[in-house]
């Protein structure tokens, strides 16, 4: 186990970047702490496997360097980082049983017999494959496959890190939240350090003790999932989490008031800014049907009942506003008015969130 | 913890020892050729007379004198006529009996599909003479036809095979869609299913030629002035003074070139191609 | 996929049907004809039964030409499929101009007019004009094709090796660029060994194009003709008459049609069954491994 630093890490794909957007990964400076869940979280193309490829060693990053605890392994070879790492789709040696493939990497480094023998079986236990533990590996489903890669993975009690790119890609959806929880409780027995890259925020916020969000090459936020929830940083990591995202409305601030359309919000804290596109934002767990005549009026355009909750999706002089309802909640067939919790307003201030002064 | 062991950047050799291997039989395969192709450049004279590893007078006169000598290059091209030939009645035949055996199965489709490939496994050796005798009862004896449909035996068994590969890689809702939107079978066939199938079609262009250009036994046997193989007419070069090795040499390195050009054409196909369909 | 029963498939398969019927029953009803009857001339034939099989399963010089053609087809196989994969293995991984010249450059032999291969080696062979037998006489081994039996032997195996090598490289090539990086990744996180690799994941993905490999090698050596018939015409003496050499000698050379007729039919039938042999031991091995 060991902590992993990344010190102004960069990379891009062409020999000769010239401005930023030629980066596949931005300038970034982070340290993993050991023994953490970490998810990556992102649309594809925003770097994260980029990230992944750094840390695993696939991939030499154009500046910056790679520590793991104090060693610089930035152009060290991945056989020599002492990683394991699980793919998007499940690598097994077909020819070899499962008690094989689970023994390959300890018998690949020489270690004793009967260590192995007991360490296989514990694994297997874990895991949950001690049945099928002496059939051929080509025989058994996407999924038992998926595990024994990551029992291959989580054999060496002395790894590094422990990398998933995109694990449950080829998993049946009953399936996948079986192996999240599972992982997530191996996490919390082995307590590796663990990336997680995948673009399903359930999967991220399940899974991770901290949610690394990236987009467009960069980090936007690092935090836990409720940090993630409640203080998004950036509009993309409100649009992106949540579902569905949270709402943003461009407005005017003066003080602690928001004004916008002849209407004003009442925001809590004091901002003073005066320039740039502002925007406040608010999950639509925080909204609700005002019961008097006060708050924004909006059209209702349809309401969605997912069974444990009710979607609501209104019009706001054109910007949509979204709002989750109890399914017990009548919701008016036309126009109504709707209330914002008032603690749970972001102000944005060209995207990035601002702190305000608390009155 | 585990020891760490990191090494700083490895220097690499400035050639791997892969690029070493590849060499060594590329040579292996070439320089055979290369002698053909020295050979092929000197006279007569040279050849036989001093020992050299290349033509120290460069002559072209070989070459030319298969130019110039109808029987020579009409060896040429009535080979390529009966290859073209072949190909075409070989994928002809093949693309609808593949698309049956592919999306359909009917009685005795498994006896056929393997019946069909075992005539791959049939020696020309053991054709040849009955092939004669058919041909020439039936009057195509050295006929270009008679040559391309004796290769259709060895050719449209590893067609249909190939191409049913790359047909079942065809999902069948293609169809059942073409068909709902009111495509004709014929239409549907021509137009959306055999372009989804092109690398399949090239993959067996490829070993129709293959098969067909190389082959000399058969062609040999049908033929006998008029349709006269390249191939044939190489084995019987023997004029009054011994074998002519200059122009056997040159006949030889021109045999080479349409191979050279059709593995040129199709070398990003034929990996995908192998991989895909199942040869 | 799932098939529909649709017996109007039929009409699809017809012209494959009709056209091999033409070009293989109709040639192979005039074999079993022969096989069976003896002539004078003039097209005047009757029945002998099976007396010309007896006569071909007593022939000596077909239980010669017989045990040459199958040592032939093991030391061949024997050498081309290993070195084969060997040589598919150096094979440049990464798309370019050097792996498109090398596949190029491998790929030719197999489209060299048979007679043509022949031709090459007889040339490449001959000790007073090739640069084979010129460089090893100079080197004083005494290399003679066309006179010395083992000599004549070794150059076939090694025209052969040098004809079709490539197919099994091309075949294995395709099977190794199946494979996705992220299963070399995985070994080298699991620092498997080199023969690990080779072991656990470039063989067994390999194994279905190998067996294609196999199968056609064991075909079309078991068929050879045209090469050693141009390069040694079945000699020196009869050291390398193989099957179809032999065969084609009785039946357009001697114009003996019965035994002929009698020895093709046993001749395809052998081929049949070993391919047959073959595949499903294959099949099975792999199953097996399966399981």
């Amino acid at each position: 186990m060991a902590k992993i630093t990344l010190s102004n890490l960069a990379h891009s794909y062409s020999s000769n970047p010239k401005n930023e957007s030629d980066y596949a990964l931005k300038k970034l400076n982070h340290v993993w702490d050991d023994g953490s869940a970490y998810a990556l979280l992102g649309p594809s193309g925003c770097g994260k496997s980029t990230l992944l490829n750094i840390i695993s060693g696939l991939l030499i990053p154009s500046e910056g360097q790679i520590f793991f605890d104090d060693h610089d392994v930035t152009n060290a070879d991945t056989s020599e980082r002492n990683i394991a790492q699980v793919f998007q789709f499940p690598v097994v040696y077909d020819t070899m049983t499962v008690k094989q493939n689970l023994a390959f990497p300890l018998k690949n480094r020489k270690v004793d017999a009967s260590y192995i023998e007991a360490r296989v079986n514990e694994i297997a236990e874990m895991i949950g494959v001690t049945e099928v533990l002496n059939n051929k590996a080509q025989g058994l489903t996407a999924d038992a496959k998926q595990k024994i890669s990551l029992g291959r993975g989580m054999v060496r009690e002395d790894v590094n890190a422990i990398l998933f790119d995109e694990p449950l890609t080829v998993i049946d959806p009953h399936m996948k939240w079986e192996l999240r929880t599972q992982l997530k409780a191996l996490h919390q027995q082995l307590e590796h350090t663990m990336i997680y890259v995948t673009h399903d925020q359930t999967e991220a916020l399940t899974f991770a003790d901290k949610v690394v969000v990236m987009f467009d090459g960069k980090v936007v936020q690092i935090g836990t999932p409720t940090e993630l929830f409640e203080r998004p940083n950036h509009t993309f990591v409100g649009y992106f989490i949540g579902s569905p995202g949270m709402n943003f409305l461009t407005v005017a601030i003066e003080g602690q008031k928001a004004f916008i359309h002849d209407e004003e919000i009442d925001l809590g804290n004091n901002y003073s800014i005066s320039r740039g596109k502002v925007e406040i934002g608010i999950r639509p767990e925080f909204v609700s049907l005002s019961d008097d005549a006060s708050g924004l009026p909006v059209k209702i355009k349809r309401v969605e009942d997912v069974g444990r909750h009710k979607i609501v999706r209104t019009d706001f002089y054109g910007t949509e506003i979204n709002l989750i309802v109890s399914s017990s909640t009548m919701v008016p067939s036309d126009s109504c008015r709707l209330k914002f919790k008032k603690s749970a307003v972001n102000v944005y201030l060209d995207g990035w969130r601002v702190n305000g002064e608390t009155v | 913890m585990a020891e760490l062991v990191f090494s700083t950047k490895k220097r690499k050799p400035w050639i791997k020892k892969s690029a070493v291997i590849m060499i060594i039989y590329i040579l292996f395969l070439l320089i055979p050729i290369y002698w053909l192709l020295n050979m092929s450049l000197k006279t007569n004279n040279e050849i036989l007379g001093q020992f050299s590893m290349w033509p120290e007078n460069l002559t072209f006169a070989n070459y030319l004198v298969i130019f110039t000598d109808p029987s020579w290059y009409w060896g040429y091209f009535n080979s390529i006529i009966y290859v073209l030939l072949n190909t075409v009645i070989s994928l002809a035949v093949a693309l609808p009996a593949a698309y049956a055996f592919s999306r359909y199965s009917f009685m005795g489709d498994k006896h056929l599909f393997f019946w069909l490939l075992t005539n791959r496994m049939a020696p020309p050796a053991v054709f040849a003479l009955p092939f004669f005798q058919l041909y020439s009862s039936v009057g195509l004896f050295d006929t270009h036809i008679a040559v391309a449909l004796a290769h259709t035996l060895f050719n449209v068994p590893l067609a249909v095979w190939i191409l049913e590969g790359f047909m079942r890689g065809v999902p069948k809702e293609i169809d059942e869609t073409a068909y709902i939107d009111g495509y004709g079978f014929f239409t549907f066939f021509a137009k959306i299913f055999t372009p989804l199938i092109s690398s399949g079609i090239g993959v067996v262009a490829f070993f129709c030629f293959m098969f067909s250009w190389v082959e000399l036994l058969l062609s040999r046997t049908l033929t006998s002035v008029d349709a006269k193989s390249i191939a044939a007419t190489m084995t019987r070069t023997v004029s009054a003074a011994g074998l002519d090795w200059g122009v056997l040499s040159a006949a030889g390195i021109l045999t080479i070139i349409p191979g050279a050009l059709v593995i040129y054409f199709v070398r990003n196909h034929i990996a995908k191609g192998f991989a895909m369909g199942r040869v | 996929m799932n098939k529909t029963v649709n017996q109007k498939a039929w009409f699809l398969v017809l012209p494959v049907l009709v056209l091999v019927a033409f070009s293989a029953v109709i040639p192979l009803m005039t074999v079993v004809n022969y096989s069976v009857q003896d002539t004078f001339g003039n097209n005047i034939f009757y029945w002998v039964g099976l007396e010309w099989f007896e006569e071909i399963l007593n022939s000596e010089r077909i239980h010669n030409a017989l045990g040459r053609q199958i040592i032939f087809t093991s030391i061949i196989m024997l050498i081309e499929i290993p070195l084969g994969i060997f040589i598919a293995l150096q094979m440049p991984k990464k798309n370019g101009l050097w792996s498109s010249l090398c596949l190029v450059l491998i790929a030719l032999p197999l489209l060299i007019p048979w007679n043509v291969v022949g031709t090459i080696w007889q040339i490449f062979g001959r000790i007073d004009i090739g640069l084979l037998g010129y460089s090893l006489n100079a080197l004083g081994i005494d290399y003679n094709y066309v006179q010395n039996p083992l000599h004549a032997w070794i150059t076939i195996i090694v025209m052969d090796v040098w004809h079709w090598t490539s197919l099994v490289v091309l075949l294995c090539y395709a099977g190794l660029q199946s494979i996705p990086d992220a299963y070399y990744q995985a070994a080298k996180i699991d620092q498997a060994s080199r023969i690990n690799i080779f072991r656990y994941i470039e063989l067994p993905k390999m194994a279905g194009v190998l067996l294609i490999a196999s199968l056609l090698r064991f075909m079309d050596s078991f068929m050879i003709y045209t090469e050693p018939f141009v390069l040694t015409g079945g000699g020196p003496g009869n050291v390398t008459t193989f099957l179809s050499i032999d065969l084609v000698k009785m039946a357009i050379g001697q114009f003996d049609l019965g035994p002929a007729a009698a020895f093709s039919l046993m001749y395809f039938l052998v081929i049949l069954l070993i391919s047959w042999v073959f595949f499903t031991v294959m099949t099975n091995l792999d199953k097996k491994e399966g399981v």
